[in-house]
């Protein structure tokens, strides 16, 4: 992997954290629960691109199975959270 | 940062589609970030697990199919599986921000479910917990 490439990767990072920095300040400010949960939810994809980007970066696939687990989890996380705005429960 | 040699297509490739998913990402989180009413926002992110996440996920097989051996078509499992299931939580988040701006008694459109006709009537006993 020649030298531009891996600067060209890490400014790819940095801008994936400059999108993982607004969504934290979605998730902060949200004036209502329903944004909180949209800007987590937005927050995992952005970690979940990050990890496949780190992955080329150091041409492993470990973080690709990091990966599928973030995504795994922000599904059932963010399902279970909007159940739970949606009824006042999770499991009925 | 390893010692197998990139072919230089592959190497303009992986770097395009890199730097378009994550441009795509910061624009979403932008949006998230940037527009006034939560029904214009739910709308931001999809961007990110349509655009973003496939443009990053065909980088990722164009590099691990340039240096590994054979097809990676393993990379192709997470945008499936983000393809499957983004959209039920997009549906159940804004069905809840339906519901809870119906019970605020904002403008917002009335519920067009059968199974429960009149909303608004019975908001008091569903406010406690059933349990």
């Amino acid at each position: 992997m020649s030298q531009w490439l891996v600067w060209v990767l890490s400014l790819a990072l940095f801008l994936l954290v400059l999108a993982m920095a607004c969504t934290l300040a979605r998730l902060l400010k949200g004036p209502s629960a329903q944004d909180r949960v949209l800007a987590l939810d937005c927050m995992y994809l952005n970690g979940m691109l990050a990890m496949l980007v780190l992955g080329i970066l150091y041409s492993s696939s470990m973080y690709f199975e990091a990966a599928l687990l973030i995504a795994l989890f922000g599904c059932v996380s963010s399902t279970a959270m909007a159940k739970f705005l949606l009824r006042g429960e999770v499991i009925e | 940062m390893n010692e197998v040699p990139l072919p230089l297509w592959a190497e303009v490739l992986i770097a395009a589609l890199v730097l378009g998913g994550a441009t795509i990402a910061l624009l979403g989180s932008l949006g998230l970030l940037r527009l006034k009413s939560y029904f214009e926002r739910v709308h931001a992110p999809s961007i990110i697990a349509t655009m973003g996440c496939w443009l990053i996920m065909w980088a990722t097989f164009v590099f691990f199919t340039a240096t590994g051996q054979g097809l990676a078509l393993h990379a192709l499992l997470i945008a499936v599986f983000i393809a499957v299931t983004v959209p039920i939580t997009t549906i159940f988040l804004m069905r809840a921000a339906l519901f809870r701006a119906r019970r605020a008694g904002r403008d917002v459109p009335p519920s067009v479910s059968r199974i429960v006709p009149n909303e608004p009537q019975h908001e008091a006993p569903e406010e406690t917990p059933k349990n």
